[in-house]
């Protein structure tokens, strides 16, 4: 470990901040939990760096990102479906995401552009931050976590290192899941006209400009209040679907305030809150009901995915063999993945000589 | 009192003693929070991340992995009977300076007028009651207060603002709050506090607790700028505008 390196911020994009798990236990003081809004990107992304699955990382959104290794190598790791370049000395190169590199001294690593969704995860090795309330999350309003509470913006610095020295990779990454999102009805559905919840379901809502890690605002056929479209304020949770007296929902996402005054007609469901912070103003989505105990299902389901994701890490070849290439050209047969075009399949016995020296 | 356990998802669950403002639901719901709280110590409640108490309910967050909502209920049944026999917390009073002037009060001439009083009358009025804290949220530190005198009850501003600064004391419906951070608000804007109410840095982070007593007190402009000076070069500690007897209390507390 080099402690004397550094990652600098060359270039923020759209929106980028240091994110973890999230702080727990203060919302009864109006702390949301901030955190990662896709908490399987940080931890696949921290798995690929070495890193325990809940250390900071560089959470950004519709690619830009731009870090350069200041001061000695640093490891990094793209989790997200992005497209990567790494400038060096020697040039430009592409670079799949779902694996770490190394950066030597000098080099920088890109997010050109979001290949699918808004968000992407880079995991530092040997980020340390100090905890403010139990967690470096940054949450911007209070001034609390990552550097100095602020946003991640061009000449920041943040310490870092060259990890355990090992490069890994994801040799498949999660598919793309482009079901409904799932929501459980309540806690005040009944404030809404019978129709509202079966308008919810049935019709197609789309992503606004206004979608960032507070929340998503929605467009869509309007939701009919019974009564008033205010209730006594009791508490939010991420997931929330509280809708204003304009009858057009707005999911609250990690740094939505902690209480609110609207009627909230459902709350999607935990396994579905990435999915949905991930998607683009304009786009469309639909949402099914279930119910809290098969959204706790599927929260298990999704879980045990995660695990055999990070499961499936493995190292690259010391010649620089990527291993997501063997097993994408390999064992993914007729499945093309979207970065493709990055890769250059090697012969086939390579994989297999990969394969066998699995533990 | 009726009790409903509501959904908010696969991992969080409210429950609910009503859909009023009103001490005695306040005080079943931190009944039930302090109840939970024990049950957590003695080491139930599994899978139980936190709750959240506000007016009328307390809401569970728990980990969908560790645990689910019929166990969760199952072992709250038992609690709910003692929240029902819940009595106020005791709370600690605090005595909070507020400029009511100039730029410090940018609604306090529209709020005299749809009032039909004058601004001193509003002033005398929000000056002249004590709060009960009913909660925190919203923002980090951010304490809904009331009851409002029955004369200064008006409905939210038609158009919220983009920007709300720091410290605004505002009012709306049956209660005031004080905006510990800039924000967009709705709420009526009648004056100014400088005591910082969020420090991360203290083992509290939040000044006021619910359950806490707040009464403001007028200062003109130059002695609100003179508090501000204070606080921000540490001359000045916020807990000052505690209640002598309710420091003592404090005191007490910190040396057990």
């Amino acid at each position: 470990m080099n402690t004397k390196a550094e990652l600098e911020i060359l270039a923020a994009g759209a929106y980028a901040s240091v994110q973890d798990g999230g702080r727990r236990g203060h919302r009864r003081i109006g702390v949301p939990w901030a955190g990662a809004l896709d908490s399987r990107l940080m931890r696949i992304a921290n798995a690929l760096a070495g890193n325990a699955e809940g250390a900071p990382v560089i959470e950004c959104f519709d690619g830009g990102l731009q870090v350069a290794a200041r001061g000695g190598a640093v490891r990094v790791a793209v989790a997200g479906d992005a497209s990567v370049e790494v400038e060096g000395r020697d040039g430009r190169r592409n670079l799949p995401s779902w694996r770490s590199v190394t950066l030597a001294e000098g080099e920088s690593l890109r997010i050109r552009r979001m290949l699918s969704g808004r968000i992407a995860v880079v995991a530092v090795a040997d980020l340390a931050l100090p905890a403010v309330m139990g967690s470096a999350a940054t949450y911007v309003r209070a001034g609390l976590g990552g550097l100095g509470g602020k946003a991640l913006a061009a000449g920041m610095r943040l310490p870092a290192g060259a990890g355990d020295g090992v490069d890994r990779a994801l040799p498949q990454p999660p598919l793309a899941d482009a079901g409904p999102i799932r929501i459980v009805p309540g806690p005040q559905a009944g404030h809404f006209t019978d129709d509202a919840l079966q308008t919810l379901t049935a019709a197609e809502y789309r992503v606004t400009a206004e979608a960032d890690r507070m929340g998503v605002r929605l467009e869509g056929p309007r939701l009919a209040h019974r009564g008033a479209a205010e209730i006594v304020s009791d508490a939010t949770v991420p997931g929330s679907i509280q809708v204003p007296g304009n009858g057009q929902p707005i999911v609250l996402l990690a740094d939505a305030q902690t209480a609110g005054g609207y009627p909230k007609i459902a709350t999607v469901i935990s396994a579905d809150l990435g999915r949905l912070a991930a998607l683009r103003p304009g786009q469309a989505l639909r949402f099914a009901t279930v119910t809290a105990d098969e959204g706790a299902t599927i929260a298990r389901a999704q879980e045990g995915e995660t695990r055999a994701l990070i499961g499936a890490i493995r190292p690259l070849l010391p010649d620089g063999i990527d291993v997501a290439v063997l097993y994408s050209a390999n064992l993914v047969g007729g499945v093309v993945h979207a970065l493709a075009a990055d890769y250059r399949p090697l012969p086939s016995d390579h994989a297999c000589n990969e394969r066998s020296s699995n533990p | 009192m009726s009790v409903s356990i509501l959904d908010a998802g696969d991992a969080a669950l409210t429950i609910e003693f009503g859909d009023a403002i009103d001490p005695s639901l306040l005080a079943a719901v931190n009944a039930l929070d302090a109840a939970i709280a024990r049950r957590q110590a003695e080491g139930g409640l599994a899978g139980l991340i936190e709750t959240m108490p506000t007016f009328r309910s307390l809401t569970l967050f728990y980990d969908p992995l560790a645990t689910g909502r019929e166990a969760l209920v199952a072992e709250l049944r038992p609690l709910l009977d003692a929240a029902g026999r819940g009595a106020p917390a005791p709370g600690r009073q605090w005595r909070l300076p507020v400029c009511y002037e100039g730029e410090a009060a940018p609604d306090l001439a529209e709020v005299a007028r749809t009032l039909g009083i004058t601004e001193a009358e509003v002033v005398a009025l929000h000056a002249g009651t004590d709060y009960l804290v009913y909660m925190l949220g919203f923002l980090p530190g951010f304490p809904f207060m009331g009851d409002l005198p029955r004369k200064l009850r008006l409905p939210r501003r038609a158009e919220p603002r983009v920007r709300v600064p720091p410290g605004s004391v505002a009012i709306a419906t049956g209660l005031t709050a004080i905006y510990p951070w800039e924000s967009p608000g709705g709420w009526h804007l009648l004056g100014r506090c400088p005591v910082p109410l969020f420090d991360a840095r203290r083992d509290s982070p939040s000044l006021l607790a619910a359950g806490d007593r707040v009464r403001f007190v007028p200062v003109g402009a130059d002695e609100y700028r003179a508090i501000e000076a204070g606080l921000n070069s540490g001359e000045i500690d916020p807990f000052i505008w505690l209640d002598a007897d309710a420091k003592r209390v404090t005191a007490a507390q910190e040396g057990a």
